[in-house]
């Protein structure tokens, strides 16, 4: 520390070597929380494969596990609650890390792939896939969802931030909600103009894990990662731009590139999560606050934290969502837009609303 | 003209013309602009209307819709034009004046030109309220419509009690909307999802607001509602105005603030509420229409006479757009989302460069 002349350049790598010892805790604390979230993880992992609307023994489910010999307990377990715990896992890092780089990039604490439209983007692309090109499976809806996400969240940042140039978070949020009708609509109107499509869409419409297998979850995973990878990747820029983009470029961060990258990452992460699973609402907007209120404005905790805390989430919510009306099941989605549309609310509500 | 210019040689701006109407005791001043529009917006909508009546699978002249509706008419002529496409016109025209003053009136309170019924939450409780009569109940009109009410009413006590803190500012009202109308849209998506194939096809149909249902057991109903809460209305227009200038202002003038307000808020939500009994959520008239009808009059607050014009020929040419521009009869709701969305975004657009 008494180096005063040239510090060295502060990296990830050399920032604990030269923490103070308060940073040193925090960093400790960070890292213990970060651990304790993944540990909740797990125990979500377990629970969604041990609950379900048929009630099994863990020693049958054991057995499912290790000695796979076809019987209805070994299909329910192998072949329904794994690939859907993994559809929770998958999907909650896609929405998690999306709503955290959203919120990052546009310094909006209201930013939320489902408000800001990105889904009902997605929505509409996979809409045109069935009824235009003839997608039958799920699995071939990602692509499409790529590209809904993609236009509509590069139409909404322009909308949002016309003639400023900054995106202000309450017309931000107007435009995702007015672009998000409009494709809604279209959407709606060709669902009524073809019964397959009505019947295809019904379901994935409502942001649900059921019928959603490994064909359909596998094709997406690597894309999801390389949107995790590409937002890790800009946290630190994110980090910058969050003073302000002529402070960021002072301090050296790349802004456009940084936008960009940010964008394709939503793209990835949110286009992916929502050819999985459908519109699910809310799990991109709670988490990062959570994460946020966990550890501080910093991108480079808030995007692991999200990762982690969202699956949990997700997986939490569908838990619910299978035993609250047993043995029927409500769609996850309704169950995430009731845990954070309270949420939504008491961030409006605080006195501060609009900082973040 | 050279005459007038010797006798008066600078010309004293008065602000608009006025015409004043002198009836007994009573007159009123009328800007001359907002007189000429409202005009224009009435022959317009009766020509609309017209044009509407004699559009169909039976085509018919304009002679034959006018004779058929002063009885000279019989057999199929009358049944079509009477029974099939009057009331469904009538509605149209009807329903859009109540809608465009519920956004008037809600515009005004919040002196928001983004506060209308779609945005904070009172068509998505009111949709949910009738979906719950239709699907779990399985009540008939009489009681969709009052669910439909019920949804609406407890949809704007909820966003009004949880937007509350020291005062409802407009930002807080529409994110709380925001929120509110995503959980109930999640409730109605869930009840869809429940329902049978046929039920649920019809749910959406209706969710998505059309006017195909529409006949005069449906219309004269929400016709006497309409009409008396316009009654209401017209006695609270001048506290209306006053509370434009704000609590304190209003009540030095001499209204009661917190009556007045009640009052307006009640005539708001039963104007919505009555329409989406009867035709389902019709999106974004109430949004709409007040400030095109502003735009139109040059006047310097939404103005309830225009803006019930413009609802009504809005709903009316969206009503023909609907029936007659695809192949397939469209619910109008999807055309007014569309068309009123795309304004929506214009206008965030525009408000910006407005205040750069």
């Amino acid at each position: 520390m008494t180096r005063v002349v040239e510090p060295p350049p502060i990296t990830s790598a050399t920032l604990p070597a030269n923490l103070s010892p308060a940073g040193r805790s925090t960093l400790r604390r960070r890292a213990f929380g970060l651990a304790a979230a993944v540990a909740a993880l797990l125990a979500a992992v377990v629970l969604s494969v041990l609950i379900g609307s048929k009630q099994l023994a863990p020693d049958e489910i054991w057995h499912a596990l290790t000695a796979y010999s076809g019987t209805e307990a070994d299909q329910i377990i192998v072949d329904l609650r794994l690939p859907r715990t993994l559809v929770g896992i998958v999907t909650g890092i896609g929405l998690g890390v999306s709503g955290a780089v959203i919120q990052a990039l546009t310094r909006n604490p209201l930013g939320d792939p489902g408000i800001l439209g990105v889904n009902a983007g997605a929505g509409l692309f996979v809409a045109l896939g069935v009824s235009l090109f003839g997608v039958a499976v799920p699995a071939q809806y990602l692509w499409f969802a790529f590209v809904g996400a993609l236009v509509v969240t590069v139409l909404v940042y322009l909308v949002g931030s016309a003639g400023t140039g900054t995106a202000d978070p309450v017309r931000l949020t107007l435009a995702g909600v007015a672009i998000a009708a409009v494709l809604t609509g279209i959407t709606t109107a060709m669902t009524l103009l073809n019964d397959t499509l009505f019947k295809a869409l019904r379901g994935w419409d409502a942001g649900s894990f059921v019928e959603r297998g490994l064909d359909v979850v596998l094709p997406a995973t690597p894309f999801v990662l390389a949107g995790l990878v590409i937002a890790l990747f800009c946290a630190r820029s994110l980090n910058a731009m969050g003073l302000g983009d002529d402070l960021a470029s002072s301090l050296g961060t790349h802004i456009v590139r940084t936008r960009v990258l940010s964008v394709v990452a939503i793209t990835l992460l949110a286009g992916g999560a929502t050819a999985i699973a459908g519109p699910v609402a809310f799990v991109g907007l709670m988490v990062p606050h959570i994460a946020r209120w966990i550890v501080g404005p910093d991108q480079r905790w808030i995007l692991p934290y999200s990762a982690v805390l969202a699956p949990t989430v997700l997986l939490v919510s569908d838990i619910i969502g299978r035993v609250i009306l047993w043995p029927s099941e409500v769609p996850v989605g309704v169950v995430t837009a009731f845990v954070g549309a309270p949420v939504l609310i008491f961030l409006v509500r605080r006195a501060k609303a609009s900082t973040l | 003209m050279t005459t007038s210019t010797l006798e008066t040689p600078t010309r004293v701006d008065f602000g608009a013309r006025t015409v004043v109407l002198r009836v007994g005791p009573f007159s009123q001043r009328f800007p001359l602009r907002t007189l000429l529009v409202s005009l224009a917006l009435l022959v317009s909508t009766l020509a609309v209307s017209v044009a509407a009546l004699c559009l169909g699978d039976l085509p018919l002249s304009v002679p034959e819709v006018v004779s058929a509706l002063l009885g000279q008419q019989s057999g199929i002529v009358e049944t079509v034009v009477v029974e099939w496409r009057a009331p469904r016109v009538l509605a149209a025209a009807v329903f859009g004046a109540a809608l465009g003053v519920s956004g008037a009136v809600f515009q005004s309170m919040t002196r928001n030109p983004l506060a209308s019924p779609d945005i904070i939450g009172l068509s998505a409780g009111s949709y949910a309220g009738g979906l719950f009569v239709i699907i779990v109940l399985g009540g008939g009109p009489l009681l969709i419509a009052a669910g439909a009410l019920v949804g609406g009413l407890a949809a704007a006590a909820l966003v009004y009690v949880l937007a509350y803190r020291k005062g409802v500012q407009g930002f807080r009202l529409i994110i709380v909307g925001i929120a509110i109308s995503a959980m109930l849209s999640s409730v109605s998506t869930y009840l869809v999802l429940r329902a049978k194939l046929e039920e649920a096809l019809t749910a959406t149909i209706w969710g998505a607001g059309s006017l195909n249902p529409v006949g005069w057991s449906q219309f004269l109903p929400s016709l006497v509602v309409i009409v008396v809460t316009f009654a209401i209305l017209s006695a609270l227009v001048v506290p209306m105005r006053q509370l434009e200038l704000g609590d304190d202002a209003a009540s030095s003038l001499g209204s009661r603030v917190e009556g007045a307000r009640l009052g307006l808020v009640l005539c708001g939500v039963a104007l919505t509420a009555v329409v989406t009994a009867a035709a389902g959520p019709i999106a974004f008239v109430a949004l709409a229409a007040p400030q095109i009808a502003r735009r139109l009059t040059r006047s310097a607050g939404v103005t309830l006479i225009p803006s019930a014009l413009l609802g009504a020929l809005a709903l009316s040419a969206s009503d023909i757009i609907a029936q007659h521009a695809l192949p397939v009869t469209m619910p109008v709701g999807l055309v007014t989302v569309v068309i009123g969305g795309g304004y929506l975004v214009w206008l965030l657009i525009h408000e910006t460069r407005r205040r750069p």
